[in-house]
């Protein structure tokens, strides 16, 4: 498939900045390999794709809505699995979406800089019916990830595990979540570098 | 349960630091008797084989090679662009940012051993992302600290300090480049597992 950074920022075949990230052609092939493993795996075992589009679809509206990316990844899940499901992630990623990285440190020297904020705690009362136990779980994981990664406790991951979640499964998810904040952030910056020099 | 493993007592490090730090995954890495050859594969070279982290990433092989060929490419393809100390940079505001004390560790010390600037570094560690840091650092160090931030705040204004900086458009892209894959970084180290004061030497 095309290479999704060019695709969401834009980048043509031929233009400068085309010729500049194939000057790191390993990163860019890697960059899409990534995507294409968690996205479009060989097999998805037990971590089945309609979760794996839902949790891009929030993690990206959650940290960066206003990107071609998070409309991307919306698209993806209503068009492969339901309009139901994005609508329903759609409208938890607008309510606890919030700027980050917030967090409190454990670094007893780093108190001071510690910034409190809210973990979000998808209960059957406070989501859509749509989402199961297992999809909640993994979206307050995606919340932690995305806004307050610095929160993280043992806690969160036996908190998956509760909700059925295997060893395995809880690093996948981990990848999907963290590579899509690099994937945004490349496709941001290149966009702003793109604007700067027209 | 066999996949937590045991914890003892957080022997956490106390604030940011050039120093070596350990690490201790949360989640039970694959033993190394255990290892795949395709998991053997993944983990490319014999230093991820020995740390608890690579090994635990490795329970995705395909998704941790793709990783370790993009961060290796991003970090260490110097035939064009930045120079390492200035990636290394890039890395190290972003990890100060999001608070990944591990990170911080390894990437402010690379920092020192390719540029000799232990002082300047070490501002970047005390005092944060607006530390004067000199040029081309500090514009490097804002640049990727506004690229962190949720939702991104990297602008033409940063964009335009970095060319005054001296930087050309493959030298930006390098910093993008770098500050976006600790954003992907600090957040499996941050919440896969936590940094001790442990000394033990690891990616």
């Amino acid at each position: 498939m095309a290479d999704i950074i060019d695709t969401l920022a834009q980048i043509e075949p031929g233009s400068a900045l085309d010729q500049i990230r194939r000057t790191r052609q390993q990163a860019r092939d890697n960059a899409q390999r990534s995507f294409e493993v968690l996205f479009e795996p060989a097999d998805p075992g037990t971590f089945p794709l309609a979760e794996r589009y839902a949790i891009a679809a929030y993690t990206v509206s959650l940290q960066a809505s206003e990107s071609p990316a998070a409309a991307f990844y919306t698209e993806l899940l209503e068009d492969e699995i339901s309009p139901e499901l994005a609508a329903a992630v759609a409208e938890l990623a607008a309510r606890d979406r919030r700027p980050g990285p917030y967090g409190e440190y454990k670094e007893t020297g780093l108190a001071a800089e510690s910034e409190p904020g809210p973990t979000v705690s998808y209960t059957p009362k406070h989501r859509p019916a749509v989402i199961d136990e297992r999809l909640a779980a993994a979206l307050e994981h995606a919340h932690l990830l995305s806004l307050h990664p610095r929160d993280a406790e043992p806690g969160h991951l036996r908190r998956l595990e509760a909700a059925g979640w295997s060893a395995d499964d809880i690093v996948t998810l981990s990848q999907l979540i963290s590579f899509l904040s690099f994937q945004i952030r490349v496709v941001d910056g290149l966009i702003a570098l793109k604007r700067a020099k027209s | 349960m066999s996949d937590t493993p045991a914890r003892t007592e957080s022997q956490r490090p106390e604030g940011f630091t050039q120093d070596s730090l350990g690490w201790e995954p949360w989640l039970a890495p694959v033993a190394e008797v255990d290892l795949t050859e395709e998991q053997r594969a993944a983990l490319i070279g014999q230093f991820r084989l020995k740390s608890p982290y690579f090994r635990l990433l490795v329970r995705n092989p395909d998704a941790l090679e793709a990783r370790t060929l993009t961060d290796q490419d991003i970090f260490y393809n110097v035939t064009t662009g930045l120079p390492r100390a200035e990636r290394e940079i890039a890395a190290s505001a972003a990890s100060r940012v999001n608070g990944c004390v591990y990170c911080a560790s390894v990437h402010t010390a690379r920092a020192t051993k390719e540029s000799g600037r232990r002082d300047d570094v070490q501002k970047l560690l005390d005092e944060g992302v607006e530390a004067d840091l000199g040029q081309p650092w500090s514009a490097i160090a804002q640049a990727s600290a506004a690229l962190t931030e949720t939702p991104s705040q990297f602008d033409a204004e940063h964009i335009e300090a970095l060319s005054q900086a001296g930087l050309d458009d493959a030298d930006i892209v390098d910093v993008i480049n770098g500050a976006a894959f600790f954003n992907w970084a600090n957040r499996l180290m941050l919440s896969l597992g936590e940094p001790t004061q442990h000394q033990r030497r690891e990616g």
